[in-house]
């Protein structure tokens, strides 16, 4: 799946964007950050707090313990700021 | 129903919400909101917005169509901008037609809320001395304001 990452998750991570392949294991948004924490140092300091970081699956807001079956993009970004 | 777009230019609030009411008679109420870039000690020299582009548009949406099945509404218009934006200069325009002006107005007011805490926008400040400060967190009194729509807290 591709995933995409904004703002300070962005900086972290080093990247925009990238392809992941994570283990069958990984069944969940929650069990997704677990797994991209030991990907590194930048990894890990993104997602040190993952309360603090918001996930989108195919673009629609998504809670920790949302299914990641099937889906072709999440996204990893801090608390919205708009308006 | 709602018309949506984020854009980098700034736009002509008058002309927008003039454009909900225009060769219609069945629209008794149009509520607008301009939302500008504050400055608030004086050494802001413009925020920028990052977004997630795609997904912005089609959370907006939602959100519009959330305030359709709420209120009797004849049309909704919003824009974002993003990119560069200095202080004084209009960030975000929300306007709502409806026939009578209790809809409109709690309709702006609920788009205006889901825009601060559900549409993917980022904001940061860059200082008048070019110093790119750190992201602005969000305020709990817009989570707060917010909440008011969800299901069940009206």
């Amino acid at each position: 799946m591709k995933a995409l990452y904004f703002a300070w998750v962005r900086e972290r991570v080093g990247r925009a964007e990238e392809e992941l392949n994570p283990p069958p294991a990984v069944e969940t948004v929650g069990d997704l950050i677990a797994w991209l924490r030991e990907r590194g140092e930048g990894y890990a300091r993104a997602f040190d707090k993952p309360a603090a970081v918001r996930a989108a699956l195919d673009r629609v807001h998504a809670r920790s313990d949302a299914s990641i079956a099937g889906v072709k993009e999440v996204a990893f970004f801090p608390p919205m700021t708009g308006g | 129903m709602a018309r949506v777009r984020v854009q980098r230019e700034d736009f002509d609030p008058g002309a927008e919400a003039e454009a909900l009411a225009r060769e219609r008679t069945d629209v008794g109420a149009v509520v607008s909101f301009v939302g500008y870039c504050r400055d608030e000690g004086g050494s802001l020299a413009a925020l920028e917005l990052e977004h997630y582009p795609g997904m912005v548009e089609e959370e907006i949406a939602r959100a519009a169509v959330e305030a359709e099945a709420r209120w009797p509404l004849l049309g909704a218009n919003v824009i974002h901008r993003h990119g560069r934006v200095a202080p004084g200069e209009r960030i975000v325009f929300v306007a709502v037609a409806a026939a009578h002006r209790g809809a409109a107005f709690a309709a702006a007011e609920m788009l205006m809320d889901y825009l601060k805490t559900r549409a993917p926008f980022w904001k940061r400040a860059i200082r008048s001395d070019g110093a790119v400060e750190g992201w602005i967190e969000p305020k709990q009194e817009d989570d707060r304001s917010a909440g008011r729509w969800s299901a069940g807290a009206d």
